[in-house]
């Protein structure tokens, strides 16, 4: 495998990679947006029982084509049936559900295995027959992306941008029919209606993807890029645009690996790549990714521990405990709830902050940056607190003890008044760094 | 307000309304008649089926025998005009939508198909949630509120719809008492612009205050009317029994008001 060859292929100069990657690319969008829906309504496993139920489909349009003297491996004869056969499917749980005892799950599970049994079934028949070349049909179980042809690539793109419209129209209606539909039907929306297309897009994504994945593996277009896209944002626009450029990503990135490699199914490793993509956004993704969210949770502990630290040794010069070391440690762990070994952390930390160091005495005094800082907290931390009894109402909603400058949220007119407030109380307000910022009076 | 060629009119008229869960009916014959710009509240002890029969004038469960009609006409034709919050939202929290895009849903209907949420809409919405005291919340994900917060949420959304006739089940659950007065300000001018409101309630010291009209239940309609003729100490006790110390309290609050 040369640099040459990996630059071809990267850069899309060969024209069957080419055909490959467009198709693909548009298959992973129009997946990636609808299933973000189909993710939202809870119904990942209905798509996965259509998919499964269509290969039985897929098996009686060709015989049905070669009956008729036609060519039985006709894409378009092929996607026909199994989509008919998709729809069978999912008509065939509805009724489980709706009419037996039986759950749900329960009707999924008969659907897709008996369904997708048949099918095998049908293959075996029509490998038996003379004369019939079935040899393409197999490729359906697990995709053979590179089989795609120019005209293969061209519809499944035309039908992708259809698909993807039709979201982009509906997007509203959807929000509502996938979020509450007993009040979209309340306030006169035809949910059920609603409903049916969206399914009816998921089974066109499900019929696309066939060719490209193969039946079994067509669900995780549907379902890994919306999945990852909801570690990245809690904004539905967003999360569609970005499972969308998660399913691109995965359709260019997986069909070049197998080309580079040719003995690689590319629906495998599309799908692999999807799946790294998912890792990725569940690890690092910028709005619940787990080390994301782990890393806010420590610099906010870290956070709200270091100005706690410095109040506690502020308040303690106040008191004039500050004089030795002893008086000093007494003060600090009686004012936080802090063990020996975590005080020592809290102050070693500090200290290498330039928040504060030990004087000749072994006494913890301020640095100047560490003096600033800690007459801020206090500072904000006394008017918070006043501003919690004067204003309770709205206070939940404004309130934010780590805010650097109270200012910034409630205006200096307020913090004014706060200030007299405290003072009036008798207790001292430490002076605003913020407004000594702003020069002299 | 009252519309002058429509006096009185009937917003909310039932007869012969049963309802059963399963094989054991719940709410026996149910007969209102509503008049139209009031505050109905609808009260009763845990399981007397004031949920139930919001459910079923709204279609919600199907009824057993009997007739709804709301302006005169059955739900199907009018559910246009309702607004409802249900008490309890079964919806998913983790869906990616915040306070304002959820109260935006309600004017979806004003906004029409396939257009999207403009910026005059969204003002909207952002009013709506100010007058239930969330206007800081607005860009917040719904399941990072409290649950008080969620539920005031729903209530603008239900506000914006611009209904003729609102049911809510059990507003005041779980709001703190500073907004529960602003909630019934607004349903106050509610009122007055000739809505009418249906609210399940529990606080029988404030149904005075609150309602003008009442409709006292458990299995069946106990009494119904304006308040003032039918909340009496006689009717509370045929509604709770005479078992409840609280009822004490609540007909000294009779007796004071009236
Ligand atoms: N889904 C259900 N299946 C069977 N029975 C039900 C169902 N929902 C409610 N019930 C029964 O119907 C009766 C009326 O219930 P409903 O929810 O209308 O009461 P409610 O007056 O709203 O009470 P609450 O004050 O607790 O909200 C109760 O006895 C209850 O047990
Ligand atoms: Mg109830």
């Amino acid at each position: 495998m040369t640099a040459d060859l990996i630059l071809r292929v990267v850069l899309l100069t060969d024209y069957n990679t080419r055909v490959v990657v467009f198709g693909t690319v548009m298959l992973g969008i129009a997946g990636g947006v609808i299933g973000v829906f189909l993710l939202l309504r809870r119904r990942a496993l209905l798509a996965d029982a259509v998919s499964h139920a269509a290969l039985p489909g897929i098996a009686g349009a060709f015989l049905v084509m070669v009956a008729f003297g036609a060519d039985g491996r006709s894409l378009p004869g092929l996607l026909l049936g199994a989509l008919i056969a998709g729809l069978l499917g999912m008509a065939c749980v509805s009724v489980i559900d709706r009419y037996t005892h039986l759950s749900e799950d329960a009707a999924l599970g008969i659907v897709l295995s008996v369904f997708f049994g048949f099918g095998i079934a049908l293959l075996g028949v029509i490998q038996k027959m003379r004369g019939a070349s079935a040899a393409g049909l197999a490729s359906f179980i697990f995709g053979k992306t590179a089989s795609m042809l120019r005209s293969d690539a061209i519809f499944i793109g035309v039908s992708a941008v259809a698909i993807v419209v039709v979201a982009v129209f509906l997007f509203k209606e959807l929000r509502l029919a996938t979020f509450d539909p007993a009040f979209g039907a309340s306030d006169g929306w035809p949910v059920g209606i609603l409903d049916l297309v969206l399914m009816a897009l998921v089974v066109g994504v499900t019929v696309l993807g066939m060719q490209a994945v193969g039946v079994i593996l067509v669900i995780a277009v549907l379902i890994v890029p919306p999945a990852a896209a909801r570690f990245w944002t809690d904004d539905l626009a967003r999360t569609t645009v970005i499972a969308g450029a998660i399913g691109a990503l995965g359709g260019y990135v997986g069909t070049s690996i197998s080309a580079l490699a040719p003995r690689l199914p590319a629906g495998a490793v599309i799908v692999t790549v999807m799946g790294v993509g998912f890792v990725v956004s569940l690890m690092f993704g910028t709005s619940r990714g787990l080390v994301h969210v782990a890393r806010e949770r420590h610099r906010l502990l870290m956070r709200i521990r270091e100005q706690n630290l410095l109040r506690a040794l502020f308040e303690c010069e106040e008191a004039g405990a500050a004089v030795d070391t002893d008086r000093q440690m007494s003060y600090l762990g009686n004012a936080r709830s802090y063990t020996g070994a975590e005080l020592g952390r809290a102050l070693a930390r500090a200290e290498r902050d330039g928040l504060v160091r030990r004087d000749e005495r072994g006494v913890w005094a301020f640095t100047n940056a560490g003096r600033a800082r800690a007459a801020r907290f206090t500072r904000n931390h006394r008017l918070w607190e006043t501003y919690l009894l004067e204003y309770a109402e709205s206070a939940p909603s404004q309130v934010d003890y780590g805010a650097d400058f109270i200012e910034h949220v409630l205006g200096e007119e307020l913090v004014a008044e706060l200030e007299r407030v405290v003072e009036r109380e008798g207790r001292r307000v430490p002076e605003s760094v913020h407004t000594l910022k702003r020069g002299p009076a | 307000m009252n519309d002058p060629t429509r006096p009185n009119a009937i917003a909310l008229h039932t007869r012969d309304l049963t309802v059963a869960y399963h094989q054991k009916p719940v709410l026996w014959d149910v007969d209102l008649d509503v008049p139209e710009a009031v505050i109905a509240g609808i009260i009763g002890p845990n399981g007397a089926g004031k949920s139930t029969l919001i459910k079923a004038i709204l279609d919600l469960m199907p009824r057993a025998t009997g007739r709804v009609e709301l302006f005169g006409k059955p739900y199907a034709v009018q559910r246009r005009l309702i607004g409802y919050v249900p008490q309890r939202e079964s919806v998913d929290w983790e869906y990616p939508i915040n306070a304002l895009e959820l109260v935006a849903m309600g004017l979806y209907r004003k906004i029409g198909w396939f257009k999207p949420v403009s910026r005059v809409y969204r003002e909207q919405a952002r009013a709506a949630l100010s007058e239930v005291g969330m206007a800081d919340y607005a860009d917040r994900q719904i399941s990072r509120l409290s649950g008080g917060q969620q539920q005031r949420v729903f209530l603008a959304r239900a506000l914006v719809q611009d209904a003729l006739i609102y049911f809510m089940d059990e507003p005041f659950a779980g709001v703190d008492a500073a907004t529960e007065k602003a909630i019934v300000d607004i349903l106050r001018r509610l009122k007055e612009s000739g809505k009418t409101v249906f609210v399940v309630h529990h606080d029988l010291e404030s149904v005075t205050e609150y309602f003008d009209y009442l409709i006292m239940l458990n299995m069946r309609v106990v009494a119904a009317g304006p308040v003032d003729e039918v909340f009496s100490s006689e009717n509370l006790r045929r509604t709770y029994g005479g078992r409840l110390t609280l009822l004490d309290k609540a007909v000294n609050a009779v007796g004071r008001t009236m």
